[in-house]
């Protein structure tokens, strides 16, 4: 058993240190356009959809530091920062939620 | 497989967080009764897994860019209800910290994600994989049909829910309110891109953990332990 979690827990670091291969794909997602996109496909952007996205203003949009242009070495930096938060954030608030309510 | 803000009308959007509060409260309770303190580490490293490999982005032929889940392996490994919980946190986190799906569309992409997936994986694992014995191959193909099954059906159903937009809101002028696209591009394109690449991906994935996990400790997973003790005591 500690020697799975162990071997996870180094899977997990690999995945951290590599994720920035996740930037190398470039093209759109269906369904995620930002509103530029949309007016191009559309030559408008629907009322609604232009209401609520901006709803929200994220501190880490799409996983980069915001303020537009950046290097691929910041963009690769501000990626596996996002990583290390996804999986300290996630694993801690699980890990500690998991050993207060665990049985036995 | 984000629906960003914005794409959802308030119908749809609110009709999902309805739907998902019960199941949330749900899940956290059956987590709270079955999860034993050495499957703990487990659950934190899913939801952290599912985050860290969403955020691998491959591409596919068409320029359609898109990810793995991991919901079936956790909804294998452990369990539907606890897979969740596990992989709800990873959505709630990406969507508050990095606009990564949107606020009102937490509840829609926690169902499609967070539900449907390790749903659907389980109950395809146990039906595919029968009576054999945990050991036998048969048991990684069933993993991998289940992640490629899995998360085909969550794009398919996250097609449906951009494609049902326009039949929702649209203005008096026609011109559509939300996901302006309906059912008849919405679905294809999701199931299309799922079905001949990422769901691949999943598969992969499903499988090449499964099988670490059937050789290394096979009462990890879910429901395997209570299983081989009822044949225990058949004896």
């Amino acid at each position: 058993m500690d020697k799975i979690v162990r071997n996870f827990a180094i899977g997990l670091i690999l995945l951290i240190i590599l994720a920035p291969l996740g930037l190398l794909a470039v093209g759109e997602t269906f369904g995620e356009w930002g509103a530029e996109e949309i007016k191009e496909k559309l030559g408008f952007v629907p009322p609604g959809l232009e209401r609520l996205s901006g709803l929200w203003s994220a501190p880490l949009p799409d996983y980069a530091f915001s303020g537009g242009d950046e290097s691929m070495t910041i963009a690769a930096a501000a990626y596996i920062l996002s990583a290390v938060i996804g999986v300290v954030v996630c694993g801690g608030l699980l890990y500690f939620i998991g050993k207060k309510v665990a049985r036995d | 497989m984000h629906i960003p803000d914005g794409y959802l009308g308030p119908y749809t959007y609110m009709a999902m967080w309805i739907i998902m509060i019960p199941i949330w409260y749900y899940a956290g309770k059956r987590l709270s009764t079955e999860l034993k303190s050495r499957q703990v580490p487990l659950l934190a490293m899913a939801a952290a897994f599912s985050f860290v490999i969403m955020m691998f982005n491959i591409p596919i032929p068409g320029g359609s860019t898109g990810h793995a889940v991991g919901g079936a392996i956790i909804g294998i490994v452990l369990g539907p209800w606890a897979g969740v919980i596990a992989i709800s946190v990873a959505l709630v986190l990406q969507a508050l910290m990095f606009g990564d799906g949107g606020i009102t569309a937490i509840a829609a992409n926690c169902f499609n994600m967070a539900v449907i997936m390790p749903f659907s994986a389980y109950y395809i694992y146990r039906l595919a994989s029968g009576n054999t014995e945990i050991s036998s191959s048969r048991h990684v193909i069933a993993a991998a049909i289940a992640g490629y099954i899995s998360l085909s059906l969550a794009a398919g159903f996250t097609g449906f829910l951009f494609g049902i937009q326009p039949l929702l809101h649209t203005g008096a002028d026609g011109v559509p309110l939300y996901m302006p696209y309906g059912l008849s591009i919405t679905v294809p394109a999701m199931l299309l891109e799922h079905l001949l690449g990422f769901a691949i991906l999943e598969a992969l994935i499903t499988a090449l953990i499964f099988a670490y996990i059937q050789r290394t400790d096979t009462s990890l997973l879910y429901g395997e332990k209570s299983r081989s003790q009822k044949n225990k005591s058949m004896r």
